[in-house]
């Protein structure tokens, strides 16, 4: 079961070529590159505000770049908004996790793509099927293992950080049918948890849905990820094979402290 | 294994297994709380109870203070009569709410809308049905005004509404030339108009259709806000935007036919009104926007977004009834009626910010 994606010359399944996005006088991305491959873990490592957040929110349609192309499975995509990104399959964790405290959990899983009952109590009076979203998310979470919560109908407000963090990897890793985007997904996780994150993450890809983890854990990247891009003042410095470097010498590109060699694993 | 019936114990068994992951979980949430902690988790679960709560205490003061005149059927029923207006625009005021909104245009809306209907009917002669459509369109025509600013502007939906009130209360005084059309041509020339004034007595009770009018359309609302999507994302707008529109919901959408749907809603209060007062004044209805805020508030919306209910509305809605008819009882001067209701506003929104403290 090896990843083996990087085969050159195939086409990246998410791609993306000079992306530009400034806020005022920040130049949050700046000509940056991103190379995504069918079934891998790529790993986004560099610095606080060195623009990964900022790369993936262009990715999923939650920021509109000033310039720049992105392609999905070779054709140029424009997505408006994360609704266009969902559509195509792409499904992010947010580093902000994007909840609505006030709704349950259950509500939350299914946010923006809600079940309605079948027969005319669904198609004319809109009618949930609370049953089943219910169901559902309860299936996800158990899955995912890293969350006692008293009933799936528990408003969102009433969790902790880290078992919000554990509804919004859920939620992310149900619906992606190509792409699982997840921005420091396991930030608010003690040690237990951010491993059944990690597990998760490869179940994910034994799907075959790429995923994009940005993480400042070095070990935890070593660990999973099949190539590691490494951003730098808002651009990609490099990719990297871990098996090829040291999590020294990751840091040390991340930090400017040492240049890349030859760029491109 | 490989008959039918054992899909049956199949599915049994994955139920336990849910039932399990359920159970495991009792030993979440031990930290130990104070009393005052407990009641303030309790409330923030139950936003309706203090309201009931509140609602039962007053039934209850003035049953005891004022006695039968208070209690009787017939007093009763008559609240429920006083509230319809409150109750209704009460209803579109909790959507826009539960948005993090407000709207300050909602009785001039409605006032806007009966001086259009009596107009169209009693002055001009149209038939009745087609009046009550143009009235009802009026209403969503304003509130298309508050939907485009508050989303195509951007402007603050507390600005908006202040002044779409002036300009439609000024469209409802020049249209109707500042004049009353006098109830008893309406019941002439277009009784539709006060159709949800008719009496029924029910038991010693007397309800009009305008009191199940009302009802009816609060039984509606809470089935949209609990029991379809559209319902869940007017929460997940109010409660946060960004994470809504991350969320995939079209928020924009979501706030425009919000105040849309709140204009129709003000238009059929105007039908109601007619049929509580009979007449049709530019002059009427003027507490309804304040009074629809109190329902509101004092129904345990937050105004901060997210929480609401439609049901604490119609308790919010019947406290203030009860107040201002319990104190008219007492002989009690309609001053110190405002007196009361003010205090009840103050005290909700009070109790809402202690209540949004509670730690997670
Ligand atoms: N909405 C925003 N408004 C203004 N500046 C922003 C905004 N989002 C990001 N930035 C700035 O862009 C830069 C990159 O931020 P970000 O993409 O969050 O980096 P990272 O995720 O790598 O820490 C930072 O300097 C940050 O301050
Ligand atoms: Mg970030």
């Amino acid at each position: 079961m090896s990843a083996g994606p990087n085969v050159p010359g195939a086409t990246p399944l998410l791609q993306a070529r000079g992306l530009n996005k400034r806020y005022g006088r920040v130049t949050a991305l700046d000509h940056a590159d991103f190379d995504l491959y069918q079934g891998e873990i790529l790993a986004v490592i560099g610095d606080n505000g060195a623009g990964k957040s900022s790369l993936i929110r262009a990715l999923s349609g939650a920021l509109v770049p000033d310039a720049g192309e992105i392609r999905l499975a070779g054709s140029p995509v424009a997505f408006r908004s994360p609704l266009d990104a969902q559509a195509a399959g792409i499904e992010t964790v947010y580093q902000t996790l994007a909840l609505s405290p006030s709704l349950s959990i259950a509500d939350n899983m299914f946010l923006g793509r809600e079940l309605r009952r079948a027969g005319p109590l669904g198609t004319i009076c809109r009618m949930l099927d609370r049953k089943a979203m219910q169901r559902i998310a309860r299936e996800k979470l158990t899955e995912l293992g890293l969350m006692t919560v008293q009933s799936i109908n528990q408003r969102v407000e009433t969790l902790s950080g880290g078992q919000r963090q554990g509804v919004a990897v859920a939620r992310a890793a149900a619906f992606g049918s190509r792409v699982v985007i997840m921005d420091e997904p396991t930030a608010a996780l003690g040690v237990k948890e951010s491993r059944r994150v990690l597990e998760l993450i490869l179940d994910v890809r034994r799907r075959g849905v790429s995923v994009v983890l940005i993480s400042h854990n070095m070990p935890h990247v070593f660990e999973i990820a099949d190539r590691i891009h490494i951003h730098r003042l808002g651009r990609r410095l490099t990719v990297i094979d871990p098996k090829a470097y040291t999590m020294s010498d990751a840091v040390a590109f991340m930090t400017g402290a040492r240049a890349p060699v030859e760029v491109a694993a | 294994m490989t008959d039918i019936g054992s899909s049956r114990p199949a599915a049994q068994a994955f139920e336990l297994v849910l039932d399990k992951g359920e159970s495991r979980v009792a030993e979440f949430e031990v930290r130990a709380r104070s009393p005052l902690q407990k009641l303030q988790h309790f409330l923030h679960a139950n936003p309706t109870a203090v309201p009931a709560i509140v609602l039962l205490l007053s039934v209850a003061a003035f049953g005891f203070t004022v006695g039968s005149r208070f209690l009787s059927m017939f007093n009763l029923s008559l609240i429920i009569q006083q509230v319809t207006i409150i109750g209704v625009i009460g209803a579109a005021q909790t959507l826009i709410v539960i948005t993090a909104g407000i709207d300050l245009s909602v009785g001039a809306i409605m006032v806007l809308c009966s001086v259009i209907m009596g107009k169209l009917a009693v002055t001009m002669g149209l038939p009745a049905p087609i009046a009550l459509v143009a009235g009802v369109a009026a209403g969503a025509g304003c509130g298309v005004l508050n939907g485009a600013l508050v989303t195509r502007l951007k402007l603050p939906p507390f600005i908006v509404t202040l002044g779409t009130w002036s300009i439609f209360f000024a469209l409802n005084l020049w249209y109707s030339a500042s004049e009353t059309i006098r109830s008893q041509e309406v019941a002439k020339i277009a009784p539709l108009l006060q159709a949800l004034g008719t009496p029924v007595n029910i038991l010693g009770a007397r309800f009009t259709y305008g009191s199940f009018f009302m009802l009816g359309l609060v039984a509606l609302i809470w089935f949209v806000l609990n029991r379809t999507a559209f319902g869940r994302h007017l929460y997940a707008v109010g409660d946060d935007p960004d994470a809504a529109r991350l969320s995939g919901i079209r928020t924009d959408r979501i706030l425009f036919s919000v105040y849309v749907i709140a204009g129709v809603i003000c238009s059929l209060g105007a039908w109601a009104l007619i049929g509580r007062i009979g007449s049709i004044s530019p002059q009427a209805g003027q507490t309804a926007n304040l009074d629809s805020i109190t329902a509101v508030v004092v129904g345990g919306a937050s105004l901060f977004g997210g929480r609401g209910s439609i049901i604490g509305t119609l308790i919010g809605a019947l406290i203030v009834g009860v107040f201002r008819n319990g104190l008219a009882l007492s002989d009690v001067d309609v001053l110190w009626q405002e007196f009361a209701v003010g205090w009840l506003i103050i005290i909700a929104v009070a109790l809402d910010q202690w209540i949004r403290k509670v730690s997670a």
